[in-house]
């Protein structure tokens, strides 16, 4: 048992695989510069050193090469755990992943399992160059057959990442980049709530917030300015997007009577609309506002001198709890749609 | 005699500069010495029965989509020896990593011949079990499985079971990215796998020209230091040869090996497709004169090892064969519609579950069994 007072995300996640390999000879870790370098965020800093080349290695700089090396790994028997560097720079592998990994166990009817991870820094709001700061989240989560797993405190990185190397199904890992040096008061190891139980990290009454990953910490932000003008807020944390919690957040909203959805992909088509699709159908009679996203703008990631203008802010979160109908008016904003020749 | 070694440097890697070949297109020994050990008699004789009941095979397989039994139907006819070769050569827990064409090496390895055709037939995406055969399912997105092919040799090499992989692929194939990344990284890891691939001149319609101005095929290998072979596709003698030399080399932890067969698709690429829109009846002769059946049943009778009782018997073998396949894959196969949520997961999600008890309800209203 290693105790550490204050550890950042990206040493939770270390300390996961250094754990799951000593557990487990056969969990092994690889990708592009994995080894000595100990990954570009260090988060397999020294696995090589202490384990060798055999359990932590670089390989060709090839993403469906190290996706699809895996499956034949997993097929051998091994449990790989393999780091795409970026989140735009997993794409190469998107094949792999959406015909082969999430497929195999269906396809043999069983027979061939793939308990492998897929390790994907992901988001933006670190100032990155383009293709650094993508939120794919949603390409994962709509492939049946993975898990789709993202973090948001030191906590949940650790445990997550434990519970997904353990686990018998292909999980893909997405490690919210700009939240890898929060720090917390974490004794190691920890487990957290298993996969596909959302946490409330807030309780209120008023409206329920959802978030995940990297939007959590705004989440929390907007949730306390909106005491001030009388909200008292609750704030759900997904952990799991794949497998969805449904419980948690209905009975969240059930309670509040209103939901905000916050995540700073790209709004259209994203998990954020799933969840207020879900939301609307489960909770409809307990509604007392439409269900409201704050998302990303449907652009592509944009310069990071401007990301600022495209993610989530508290006060985009605040702006949407004043569209939340508390004296039943319609929100303004769609009366005009619909009236137009 | 194999006589090249991997340590002779990289000119050790290169494939010969024409088609290694032990057969002449009708069947007689060709002149001078091939550089490669020739099969023993009872090998040739087995790939010899192997490719009639291959073929008798594929024969009532494209019968069957005309019946209707079969929804689409990719046939080997042509590249016997090649499907034939690739499993006799291996070890029988040695894996294989097949396309959708592979039929015919599915049925050398002894895979029911129904639970081959559960992919085509529609009642399941592989009908199999992959882990009692070592063989993968049939793959469908192309070159995809050369890297499973590489990570489950790299398995095998590092758990010092042995057992080394083959990966089919076919010459379009070797235009995908996953192709070159299989053989890069079989070699920077020294995996244990063969690569063969059956060029025969045409991705569906696409000729060769189309794919790759190599020299052959085979000199992809070089660019990733990979030993490399090409071998008269339809000369079972040839292919067999140079694939237990392939095999060895990766066995004894020389890492990978390339090997190009040429060799031709008699049929068009489905029974769906128009082969005539894009060559000629007079190519399609041509090819027909190497038919591998034809020559190695030649070359066996010439030096007295195959007679005319024995050509009767695997024909006679092979009607059988056919005959019980035709009885089989006539009983309409039984489905299991909530099976469908089975293996999503290893287990279900909520969500699934509601999805199950509403596809239950529904069959439940169609007085569909369950």
């Amino acid at each position: 048992m290693t105790t550490v007072d204050t550890t950042t995300m990206a040493q939770a996640l270390n300390a996961a695989m250094l754990d799951a390999m000593d557990a487990d000879e056969r969990v092994v870790v690889f990708g592009e510069d994995v080894g000595a370098l100990g990954g570009v965020f260090r988060v397999t800093d020294g696995l090589a050193a202490k384990f060798g080349d055999d359990r932590c290695f670089d390989t060709p700089l090839a993403e469906a090469g190290i996706v699809g090396f895996a499956v034949g790994m997993a097929i051998g028997g091994f449990r790989p755990v393999v780091e795409m560097q970026f989140d735009a720079f997993a794409y190469p592998a998107f094949e792999q992943i959406a015909s082969h990994v999430a497929k195999l166990r269906n396809r043999t009817r069983g027979q061939l399992a793939l308990p492998l991870v897929i390790r994907i820094p992901y988001a933006g709001g670190i100032g990155g160059v383009e293709h650094h700061s993508d939120s794919s989240e949603a390409y994962y989560a709509h492939t049946p057959g993975l898990k789709v797993v993202t973090p948001a405190t030191v906590a949940d990185a650790y445990s997550l990442l434990r519970e997904a190397i353990d686990d018998p199904d292909p999980v893909v890992f997405l490690e919210p980049k700009r939240l890898y040096w929060t720090k917390s008061t974490v004794q190691l190891p920890v487990r957290t709530e298993p996969f596909g139980r959302a946490v409330v990290r807030r309780p209120g009454t008023d409206v329920t917030l959802v978030a995940y990953g990297p939007s959590l910490p705004v989440a929390l932000d907007a949730a306390a300015a909106a005491v001030e003008d009388g909200w008292s807020v609750e704030v759900v944390d997904l952990r799991t997007i794949v497998p969805f919690d449904d419980d948690t957040v209905v009975a969240s909203v059930r309670r509040t009577g209103r939901c905000v959805v916050v995540s700073e992909a790209a709004g259209f088509a994203g998990v954020g609309a799933e969840i207020a699709a879900r939301v609307q159908e489960r909770c409809f009679h307990s509604l007392h506002a439409p269900v409201l996203r704050v998302a990303g703008f449907d652009i592509p990631y944009p310069p990071p001198m401007l990301e600022h203008h495209h993610l989530p802010s508290v006060d985009r979160i605040l702006d949407a709890f004043d569209r939340l109908q508390r004296d039943d008016q319609p929100d303004t904003r769609f009366l005009a749609l619909g009236s137009a020749k | 005699m194999a006589d090249r070694k991997h340590d002779d440097g990289w000119a050790g890697l290169l494939p010969s500069a024409s088609p290694v070949r032990f057969l002449t297109d009708s069947g007689t020994p060709v002149r001078g010495r091939p550089a490669y050990r020739e099969p023993a008699p009872e090998l040739l004789r087995a790939a010899y029965r192997a490719m009639v009941l291959g073929r008798r095979f594929d024969t009532q397989a494209t019968a069957l989509t005309k019946q209707g039994r079969l929804a689409v139907y990719p046939s080997s006819h042509g590249q016997e020896a090649c499907q034939v070769g690739a499993v006799l050569a291996l070890d029988e827990s040695d894996w294989l990593f097949p396309t959708y064409r592979e039929s015919v090496a599915l049925v050398t390895r002894g895979i029911d011949p129904v639970e081959i055709l559960a992919l085509l037939r529609g009642d399941a995406h592989c009908g199999y079990d992959p882990r009692r055969h070592h063989v993968a399912p049939q793959c469908t997105p192309l070159a995809t499985q050369t890297l499973h092919a590489a990570g489950l040799a790299y398995a095998e090499r590092r758990t010092g079971s042995g057992r080394i992989a083959l990966a089919f692929a076919g010459d379009g194939a070797t235009s995908e990215g996953d192709f070159h990344e299989a053989l890069n990284f079989a070699a920077v890891f020294k995996a244990p796998v063969v690569f063969l691939v059956q060029n025969n001149g045409y991705a569906i319609s696409v000729p060769l020209s189309r794919q790759s101005t190599a020299p052959a095929l085979a000199y992809k290998g070089i660019g990733y230091g990979v030993r490399a072979e090409q071998v008269d596709g339809n000369d079972p003698v040839a292919v067999l040869a140079v694939l237990a030399e392939a095999a060895a080399h990766a066995r004894a932890g020389n890492g990978p090996f390339l090997l190009e067969a040429h060799t031709y698709r008699m049929a068009a690429h489905t029974n769906a497709d128009d082969a005539t829109r894009y060559r000629s009846d007079a190519e399609v002769d041509r090819w027909r004169r190497r038919d591998p059946i034809a020559r190695l049943e030649a070359y066996l009778r010439r030096r007295g090892q195959l007679t005319d009782e024995d050509v009767a018997a695997v024909a006679a073998e092979a009607e059988e064969y056919a005959a019980r396949l035709r009885a089989a894959i006539n009983t309409d196969p039984e489905l299991a519609p909530l099976g469908l949520f089975d293996h999503v997961f290893g287990a279900p999600t909520p969500q699934l579950r509601e999805q199950h008890a509403l596809l239950r309800a529904e069959l439940q209203a169609e007085e569909v069994p369950a």
